[in-house]
């Protein structure tokens, strides 16, 4: 097994990133990989992610703003930080960039495929068009905040159980979607209101039938859970 | 290595679940499945941003960056003259330079490079830059320059039968007369003669991640790309040649892209060798991301094609004779455009035998960008024509159209292509037969005639459509593939091999062959990132061929390691060798049973060698250029759709209601991923047919530039009931892995189903009798074109429907 240390902030691992935790619950279910280190490349996100796996992101404090920069407040997976943005920071650069939460994709950048998708005070936006500075005091929930530990949201296992991707680049915004839809009573929970709500999240690969299956599928999940 | 890893240390192999998940499926639920943009980058990364050209011919006077360098962060800037190897990209012919040098030839052309600390400083000083171009007319036409003999290379023909002293092409490629053989003759002939010409859209690939690569230095002058390709091989050899390297000083690595559609073949190594040119000069490492709707501009497209087809028939709506002219455009170089028309001419039968036929290919040049390998490589815009032509044959003759196509199949008295290529499996008759039933096809059919009636405004079509698509590269020498497998001393597993994973389920796939060829629990077997440096020269992923090829190479490395594990076991334990098999995570001989681990220990303390490269080539394919025939295909993939749409007459608006499809897929390797990739092409294909509209101003700028402007089917459009069934029962006749077929782009052109689909519908406006032409995309702004144009052509014919059109007007 790969875990060797290096100064102890350098932890390789395999390049999916499957913590030993995950693996445990992965091999349970029969679809564990095992591991062989070959590439030290891809190691790095495995790094990166094994940190927001084993204990969330450390909260950041970035002390006084410099000019030209502003100062927020943002609880992020329920970690909260201060960050100091330039004003024309986009949240999910923030996030990407300054929090290394790269769960969430940049698809076409203008709003309009849905990558981005993530909560904000539990309601979907696309984070690809929303400043930083205008969630000063918000809350915000990535696909890196939704499974509990090692538990994985209904929403994400119905993914999983229905195969509900392909490439997985839209996924983790196809996710929050239908975590949102499921959560607002004022969406159908027949197909046609689910297909209409989750239009906002283009799957290039075309998985929508699974993606529809899985939805509906979580929700008798989480109604059962609750 | 001193000591083993003690047995029981690793989990042991219960969990023999028949078939994987995804290799990837946690990563991409929890999103930790990492895309190149995601990883945290070397330190002290520079990022990497392109100046495009705004003009789409212009001759280049003048380029003062002296700004450009004054910018916060820049660290260098870098022109063509920079280029210390060749300034060339081109996949296959030269063509497409790196960084444009004395003009530019389509607007977005990549004319200069910044590298700065940070990706905004890096994009906000290519605003800085001072360019003065002298203007030229754009060619922007393709049938326009072929007229004027604008092409990116020469035309090709396919003929049969050959005219007598044809059998050296030579001249009749480089002569644009064609030779009149006996397809003038039977069209001369025919009882029926019908024409028609039709225009094919384009389409954005729109991968969800757009083109990225992430090059950097590794030591002793070596150089490591992190690319989002489909071809590693091909960025390495792009990266080596811009930078006068060797090959082996070039590793170039995917782990995975965010989808590819072709997109990803040839158009992902002018990033690799941007970033690697950066990286070369600077020494720092470079990341470079197009933006979106650069990337829109930048990157070459699906080809769209200019149609023309004339086909002579019998009164039972029989072919005799086809004539069929396809005019691709290229844009501003050859690229990937001799295979794309190449394969646009062997897919003009689609699933028909046409007689006397002639196709005739034409690759016109136009200053857009370079258009490219897309999902179904010319075969969708080839087949149009005989499918659209399928149509006209039965309005003409009072037909129901699955008639007029059941009647032209290939089955086993006609089953040789225009091409010289003999169709041992023609499945397509059992196949739609099957498909018409169990889709209900004559009921409904005798349904929606009566509800049209009855309708002056809402209208509903039908139309089953069949698919045939060749597998294999067209270039013979791509039908290869490499594989290494190494088994370490836990028993654990790694295999790399060729291919490249975007989302298709080709590492799944290629895992499964192993855990299956060496008798051991999926769990066991591990695949990672595909590399230069692990298998060499490999083919793009592209023709659907990913796993017919890297599996099989995949299973010759495993046959070599089973078969010294079987040896040597047989040594060791003094059993008969021919009663020994790997089954069940260990080695099995009559009572006497070995664990896999325990095999794979003792065998590294007999010093057996524990790793193997493995090596496939498709056997039998050839292809003559220069008479047109051959056997470019190793085997054919079929399937058939149903579509049906409703649609609103008066304002082009329309749903597909209903799709069934029946697809074969031989013995599936995995039908879950099978069934996936069915169902995404044919949304992908349909997006293609409908939705999907490129645009550009008189001027040649993409006004198409993002998802706001350009409209991908979403959740919403797929279709509402949507029944996708795998053919059972007939394995591949060739000896493919495991006998199944190969299932990337056959699916695409199940789509054409609601084209024909459309068509119909609107023909239900003129009693059936006329055949509305419907160029694509068939947006609704073009289907309510068509619906006023027919109505209009119908209404001098026929003043009843006056009536019909006065009565549904005043409805709405």
């Amino acid at each position: 097994m790969s875990d060797h240390q290096n100064n102890g902030d350098s932890r390789v691992e395999t390049f999916d990133a499957r913590s030993p935790s995950r693996r445990r619950f992965l091999k349970s279910m029969g679809a564990s990989g095992l591991a062989a280190a070959t590439a030290p490349a891809w190691a790095q996100i495995a790094q990166a992610s094994q940190q927001q796996q084993n204990a969330p992101v450390e909260p950041q404090d970035d002390g006084a703003p410099a000019e030209g920069e502003q100062q927020i407040q943002l609880t992020v997976n329920g970690v909260e930080h201060t960050l100091n943005v330039k004003p024309n920071a986009v949240l999910l650069d923030v996030l990407r960039d300054r929090l290394m939460l790269t769960g969430t994709k940049k698809g076409c950048d203008q709003g309009q495929c849905g990558a981005c998708t993530l909560l904000v005070n539990d309601t979907a936006i696309n984070s690809c068009l929303s400043l930083a500075v205008s969630h000063d005091g918000d809350s915000v929930t990535t696909i890196e905040g939704l499974s509990n530990g090692d538990e994985l949201h209904p929403v994400q296992a119905a993914f999983w159980e229905h195969d509900a991707y392909q490439c997985g680049y839209c996924t983790s915004g196809q996710i929050m979607s239908a975590v949102a839809i499921l959560n607002d009573d004022n969406i159908g929970s027949d197909d046609a209101s689910v297909r209409e709500a989750m239009s906002g999240n283009i799957c290039r690969c075309g998985a929508y039938k699974n993606i529809l299956a899985a939805v509906q599928d979580a929700r008798g999940k989480m109604e059962g859970a609750s | 290595m001193r000591k083993l890893i003690q047995f029981g240390s690793l989990p042991s192999a219960t969990a023999t679940a028949a078939v994987p998940g995804h290799d990837s499926a946690i990563g991409h639920v929890t999103g930790q499945a990492a895309y190149i943009d995601d990883l945290p980058g070397p330190k002290g990364m520079h990022h990497l941003a392109v100046g495009l050209s705004p003009h789409s011919s212009a001759r280049v006077l003048h380029m003062d960056l002296s700004e450009v360098r004054r910018q916060p962060g820049v660290i260098d800037v870098i022109t063509a003259a920079d280029i210390p190897g060749h300034n060339e990209v081109g996949a296959v012919y030269p063509g497409d330079p790196l960084l444009a040098e004395k003009e530019v030839r389509y607007a977005g052309q990549m004319v200069f490079a910044v590298v700065a600390d940070t990706l905004y400083n890096a994009r906000c000083a290519v605003a800085h830059a001072r360019i003065d171009y002298h203007l030229q007319t754009p060619a922007l036409d393709p049938a326009a320059s072929i007229r004027a003999g604008l092409t990116v290379l020469p035309e090709h023909i396919h003929e049969r039968p050959l005219p007598a002293p044809a059998l050296d092409r030579g001249a009749a490629m480089s002569d644009d007369t064609q030779t009149s053989g006996n397809v003038d003759k039977a069209l001369q002939r025919a009882p029926h003669v019908l024409e028609g010409e039709q225009f094919i859209g384009g389409q954005e690939h729109f991968y969800l991640e757009g083109q990225i690569a992430q090059a950097e230095a590794l030591d002793d002058n070596g150089l490591r790309v992190l690319t989002s390709s489909q071809h590693p091989s091909e960025v390495q050899k792009l990266v080596a040649e811009v930078l006068a390297m060797p090959l082996h000083a070039i590793v170039a690595e995917v782990r995975r892209m965010g989808g590819g559609f072709g997109g990803k073949e040839s158009q992902a190594a002018a990033l690799g060798a941007m970033a690697a040119l950066a990286v070369h000069r600077n020494g720092c490492a470079v990341r470079f991301r197009l933006p979106r709707a650069d990337d829109m501009q930048a990157t070459g497209k699906r080809h769209p094609f200019h149609n023309r087809y004339r086909v002579g028939f019998d009164d039972t709506g029989r072919l005799t004779g086809a004539d069929i002219t396809l005019i691709g455009n290229c844009g501003h170089s050859p690229d990937l455009s001799e295979g794309v028309v190449d394969r646009a001419m062997f897919h003009a039968d689609n699933a028909y035998y046409l007689g006397d036929a002639r196709v005739t290919g034409h690759r016109a040049m136009t200053h857009t960008a370079s258009n490219t390998a897309f999902r179904g490589f010319g075969g969708p815009q080839g087949m149009m024509p005989i499918e659209g032509a399928m149509d006209d044959i039965a309005r003409t003759l009072g037909l129901d159209p699955l008639d007029v196509r059941k009647r032209n199949l290939y089955d086993e008295a006609h089953c040789e292509t225009h091409y010289g290529q003999h169709i041992d499996q023609p499945l397509i008759g059992e196949l739609i037969e099957t498909l018409e039933a169990s889709s209900d096809y004559r009921t409904r059919r005798r349904e929606i005639t009566a509800f049209n009636a009855k309708s002056p405004v809402i209208r509903k079509g039908l139309a089953l459509t069949p698919v045939k698509f060749g597998i294999s590269f067209t270039a013979r020498h791509l039908n290869q593939a490499g594989a290494l497998l190494m088994i370490y001393t836990d028993g654990s597993v790694l295999i790399n091999h060729g291919g490249t994973e975007m989302g298709q389920g080709l590492h799944t796939k290629v895992c499964q062959v192993v855990a299956k060829e060496l008798g051991i629990a999926h769990h066991r077997v591990r695949i990672s990132a595909t590399r230069t440096d692990k298998v060499p020269n490999t083919s793009p992923t592209a023709a659907s061929s990913g796993a017919d090829l890297n599996a099989m190479a995949a299973r010759n490395a495993a046959i070599t390691l089973r078969e010294r594990l079987v040896d040597f076991a047989a040594g060791w334990r003094g059993l008969p060798r021919e009663q020994l098999t790997l089954e069940a995570d260990g080695l099995s001989a009559g009572e006497t049973r070995i664990e896999w681990s325990e095999l794979i220990q003792q065998a590294y303390l007999g010093r057996v060698s524990l790793s193997a490269t493995g090596h496939y080539a498709t056997p039998e394919i050839y292809y003559d250029r220069k008479t047109g025939r051959g056997r470019p295909f190793f085997y054919y993939a079929w399937g058939a759709a149903v579509s049906e749409v409703h649609m609103d007459t008066l304002t082009g608006e329309y749903r597909v209601a209903r799709v069934d499809i029946l697809h074969d897929v031989g013995d599936s390797l995995n039908p879950a991923i099978d069934r996936g990739q069915i169902e995404g092409g044919f949304v992908q294909g349909m997006g293609w047919l409908t939705t999907e509209e490129l645009r550009w101003d008189a001027e040649g700028h993409l006004l198409t530039t993002g998802p706001a402007t350009y409209k991908i089917p979403a959740c919403g459009d797929a279709p509402r009931d949507f029944r996708v069934a795998l053919l059972e029962g007939h394995p591949n006749s060739q000896a493919t892995i495991y006998r199944s077929k190969a299932v990337g782009e056959p699916p695409l052109m199940l789509a054409i189903s609601v084209w024909s689909a459309l068509r119909d519908a609107i023909a239900s406006l003129a009693d059936d009798h006329t055949s509305p032409r419907l160029d694509t995309p068939a947006t609704p702004e073009r289907v309510l074109m068509a619906c006023r144009a027919i109505r209009e052509a119908h209404a001098h014919d026929a003043p009843s429907t006056r009536k019909e059109m006065t009565h549904a007007l005043s409805e709405k």
